[in-house]
């Protein structure tokens, strides 16, 4: 009891000078989520979850980790194979890296299926789209760091479309690199950036998203507002605390998750040379090019389009605006429902067409390039970019059916 | 036997490899130091793992892998041919080989080493199918034998004739037989599997052990969930 009695004054003494418990309330146990959260709900505490794992993994790799040009390979084979279980640590920040981009992936999937991106959660989405593109910038500068031949060719290849800016994009694309060619002291740079700056952006921007999400509140399978019925406590009758219904089905979700993401850890941490390529495993050489040079698969649906284009200024301003056509949703959107489940043929359509070529992009960009592989890449980025030129059209058009008052 | 024209790229054997065959290792392991290092490194690799990884005694490892004096149990596994003399030597200084099969893969490294033959016209005397134009000697000729090419002729589409390489022929046999030498080669490759990635055994042995609690972990906390959300409906 008198434990117990100590806690509480602690607590008293804290909430006086700090508000941890509005805090807690507010965010947690007093944050009422739909009940209805389905299996697309998981990934917005998983992507969390990755975010935590991979700032730990990434503290200890940078004890052991040389960034310099001389050290680099070796410093990475030195955690593989001298320090205890450093090997540990670097697969599961490799194998992490790229399950960051499985569970993003899909969480933006789910704010496409349920219009999660429509009013009044259009800041919510930029912030998330800004986590994605800082999430893009962290992932290709840590590609450089194991110095391995795809490390430095990847790191040419996309450094190199800075040049294809008119007028400047020579003295552009040197003053990335801090060289004339990738070197050392590119490494040291993207080295900096991915260990201090972009994970600080990273966290800062996901507050920002946790909070914007926490104003206007969780959208759900349904689409609809669970704001608007309300009981006399002015608690939506649709809603239940977050903490503790939500953290416990979240724990079961992180259990699942890591079931598969350690399988791959431990049984499969190359993937069959698509988290790890092979051509990693051979040190950067800026004398020798490999045969085939193909970012790693994150990248791949974006990376088709660059190289779909024969113009490298064109190609690389296409490819950018692949990723900021995602920005532009919450007004491309003028279905008057979010679901997918009270909306019309047209929309299923489109996202069933726009699925099938975000996949076979990616499958495209993995490919040595070919005629028919350029063709294909050609004919699904157009598919591609329809879906958002044409969405205001068909959005309207679309025969949707009426929303239902309450969650199913 | 080997059967293909050069113009296009030589289909890869199959390397059966297996990391549990600790025989395999360990002879792989003293065909390693015996016709591989005289040129190749593995210099990410300490002497030390063998002797716990692969079950050899640190006086049999001293007396039998370790031939540099100044080189300890806890040595990497380096050589002192420098690059650059390797390069003056072989045009192209010799890799180093820690990493050669996660690079490569098995199967490249197994082919490779079994299909090297006579070419006169290269500067050691070899060259090879799956890597044309090599640098690299035939260092096993003794084991396996000299290969011979055979061409044949095939009509172009345009009437004139092309001469490709169809097979390879053994002209001076080794002292091993085809089998034999497989199989050697096979204990090479299985020691390089093992020498890219020596944590692997122990990787599966620990992922078996956290897949189990994970499963066991996914039970409980799929109880607690049902248990607090009993009042939702």
């Amino acid at each position: 009891m008198r434990v117990r009695q100590f806690l509480g004054d602690a607590l008293g003494w804290v909430d006086r000078r700090f508000p941890l418990s509005r805090l807690w309330h507010e965010h947690l146990a007093g944050y009422y989520a739909p009940k209805n959260f389905n299996f697309w709900y998981f990934f917005g505490s998983l992507a969390l979850l990755m975010l935590v794992i991979q700032l730990l993994t990434g503290i200890w790799l940078t004890m052991n980790y040389k960034p310099s040009a001389e050290g680099a390979f070796a410093s990475v084979e030195y955690i593989m194979r001298d320090v205890e279980w450093g090997w540990l640590v670097r697969y599961i920040h490799s194998t992490g890296a790229s399950a960051f981009f499985v569970v993003i992936y899909l969480h933006m999937y789910r704010a496409l299926l349920y219009g999660s991106y429509k009013h009044p959660r259009e800041l919510l989405w930029l912030f998330g789209m800004c986590l994605y593109m800082l999430l893009m910038a962290e992932a290709f500068l840590g590609y450089l760091l194991p110095w391995g031949q795809m490390s430095y060719w990847g790191a040419q290849v996309i450094v190199n479309l800075f040049s294809a800016v008119p007028i400047i994009g020579d003295q552009l694309a040197i003053w990335v690199r801090g060289d004339y060619t990738i070197s050392d002291v590119t490494l040291n740079r993207f080295f900096s950036l991915h260990v201090i700056a972009v994970p600080l952006l990273l966290v800062v921007m996901s507050v920002l998203h946790v909070m914007a999400l926490h104003e206007v509140g969780s959208n759900n399978p349904d689409g609809i507002e669970i704001k608007k019925r309300k009981n006399a406590m002015g608690v939506p009758e649709d809603g239940i605390p977050f903490h503790p219904y939500y953290t416990v089905k979240d724990i079961f979700g992180a259990v699942v998750f890591f079931i598969i993401f350690f399988a791959v850890v431990f049984f499969a941490p190359t993937f069959g040379g698509l988290f790890l390529e092979p051509a990693n495993f051979v040190p950067a050489d800026p004398l020798k090019t490999p045969e085939h040079i193909a970012p790693v698969w994150y990248f791949t649906p974006f990376y088709s389009i660059l190289r779909a284009v024969p113009g490298k200024f064109v190609g690389a301003v296409l490819m950018g605006g692949s990723v900021m056509m995602f920005f532009l949703l919450p007004w491309l959107d003028r279905s008057p429902v979010r679901s997918i489940r009270y909306r019309g043929w047209m929309f299923k359509l489109a996202l069933a067409l726009f699925t099938v070529s975000f996949l076979m992009l990616g499958w495209i960009g993995l490919q040595p390039a070919s005629t028919t592989i350029t063709m294909l890449a050609r004919f699904f980025a157009v598919v591609y970019f329809l879906f958002f030129v044409l969405m205001p059209f068909y959005t309207r058009w679309d025969p949707v059916r009426p929303e239902p008052e309450r969650v199913r | 036997m080997l059967c293909w024209a050069t113009d296009d790229k030589a289909p890869l054997m199959h390397a059966e490899v297996s990391v549990t065959d600790r025989a395999s290792l360990q002879r792989g392991a003293h065909l390693f130091v015996n016709y591989c290092m005289g040129c190749h490194s593995a210099k990410y690799v300490r002497y030390e793992r063998l002797v716990k990884d692969l079950g050899i005694p640190r006086e049999v490892l001293l007396s039998n892998l370790v031939f540099d004096p100044a080189h300890k149990v806890s040595s990497t596994m380096s050589i002192a041919m420098s690059q650059a003399d390797g390069k003056r030597y072989f045009s192209t200084a010799p890799p180093d080989l820690s990493l050669a099969a996660r690079a490569h893969g098995p199967d490249w490294i197994y082919s490779f080493l079994h299909s090297f033959y006579a070419s006169p016209s290269r500067p050691t005397g070899a060259d090879n199918l799956v890597f044309p134009g090599t640098a690299m000697p035939h260092v096993l000729w003794q084991l396996q034998g000299i290969q011979r090419p055979v061409y044949r002729t095939e009509q172009r589409q345009d009437g004139s004739e092309l001469r490709v390489l169809d097979r390879l022929e053994m002209a001076v046999p080794g002292s091993l037989s085809a089998d034999e030498y497989s199989r050697t080669i096979l204990d090479v490759v299985n020691f390089l599997v093992y020498l890219s990635e020596p944590v692997r055994l122990q990787r599966e042995r620990v992922g078996i052990w956290v897949i189990l609690y994970l499963l066991v972990l996914a039970v409980i906390v799929w109880f607690l969930k049902k248990e607090y959300w009993r009042d939702v409906h």
